[in-house]
């Protein structure tokens, strides 16, 4: 076995207006690198498409593609200026360590500045760590949806009032509860 | 005791007013409804105030007191002919409901009049007993399954001021509701 099998991979966003075909046109392109596409999300925001993902090359001998040559590949995408697109590379991650609970946190109501700025910082206070995070502005109506680790020995009673304090203070609503997982 | 099936709103002998729908973030809509009489004239006219509303209300198959911007412990209810039910009640409006069995649990993707834009996959018991009291008919209890075990659940939330956004399954649970007309 190679010596250094973790081998570098690659972060590419894509964001820009949407159109049917972008998908199509970046999985292509990195095909034709001989890049594996493994996690991501693609989404729209506000009708921007959104694209964010990490690729793998194609092995260790070959080694990752340089940044220049699939910059190269993507930029008749960016051509005419509706995409943006970025490529870095990032190194391999460690194995995070088992978290103590999974939690899901609902937070809704009346949009206001630093909802996400609050919240966000009550969590982090006791070690919560966000995995996952989606907001919605939809009329007047925010809503924000996280799952969140929590640290083993975390005090999720006090959590629980960090987080009401927090939306009390805010004038939203928050419900934080265990994730279930079923395991079939 | 009445039976749910018996139980009709033309019973109230009061004819429904179409009121205006709340919508989030209305701070009504997150506070818990006040145990109702379900024999006052007051509810006995939100009763069919509900229905009426929901009636006029296209795809709407449940309707809470909140909804309207009363904050009671009422709410109507009729699945009738939705796709995804399998035991239906009919039309019915049902005061201080509680759950009292819940289980089969599975997510299901929901939509409310009151957060129109959006939708949220939520976990709902498949198969529950739900005990309350009709608008002047006396106690009851309801078994029932599938999309009307779900509906009532929804607006048993609402008598609780809680909203399917409270219960969504994750971060990728929430989405922009697609209309197609």
């Amino acid at each position: 076995m190679h010596d250094d099998a973790r081998v570098d991979e690659l972060a590419i966003t894509v964001i820009g207006h949407d159109r049917p075909g972008i998908i199509a046109d970046v999985a292509e392109v990195l095909a034709g690198l001989g890049m594996n596409l493994t996690d991501s999300t693609m989404t729209r925001l506000r009708g921007h498409f959104a694209m964010t993902l990490i690729c793998g090359g194609p092995g260790a001998e070959a080694g990752t593609p340089a940044i220049e040559d699939v910059e190269a590949a993507l930029a008749p995408l960016t051509a005419d200026g509706t995409l943006a697109t970025t490529v870095r590379k990032v190194g391999p991650e460690g194995t995070p360590e088992p978290p103590g609970g999974h939690y899901v946190l609902s937070v809704h109501g009346a949009d206001r500045l630093g909802i996400v700025a609050s919240v966000a910082r009550g969590l982090a206070e006791f070690g919560g760590n966000i995995t996952d995070l989606t907001t919605r502005l939809s009329g007047d109506l925010y809503v924000l949806v996280a799952e969140l680790d929590l640290p083993a020995g975390a005090d999720v009673d006090a959590i629980g009032e960090r987080l009401e304090a927090v939306s009390r203070a805010l004038g939203v609503e928050v419900a934080l509860r265990p994730a279930e997982t079923d395991v079939l | 005791m009445t039976g749910v099936v018996d139980w009709s709103v033309e019973d109230l002998g009061r004819q429904g007013v179409v009121r205006p729908v709340v919508r989030a973030p209305a701070a009504v809509l997150s506070m818990a409804g006040e145990v109702v009489d379900p024999d006052d004239p007051a509810v006995l006219q939100l009763a069919a105030d509900l229905v009426a509303t929901m009636r006029v209300s296209p795809g709407c198959v449940g309707l809470a007191a909140p909804q309207v911007g009363v904050s009671a412990q009422v709410f109507a209810v009729d699945v009738t002919g939705h796709p995804k039910v399998r035991t239906v009640h009919g039309t019915f409006v049902l005061c201080n409901a509680r759950l009292v069995e819940a289980s089969q649990w599975q997510k299901g993707r929901e939509g409310c009049m009151s957060v129109p834009d959006l939708t949220g996959d939520v976990k709902r018991a498949g198969r529950v007993v739900v005990a309350g009291e009709l608008p002047g008919g006396g106690e009851i209890e309801i078994t029932t399954n599938a999309f009307e075990a779900r509906a009532l659940q929804h607006e048993i939330d609402h008598c609780a001021g809680l909203l399917f956004l409270d219960r969504v399954a994750g971060a990728h649970a929430i989405h922009t509701r697609k209309v197609y007309l």
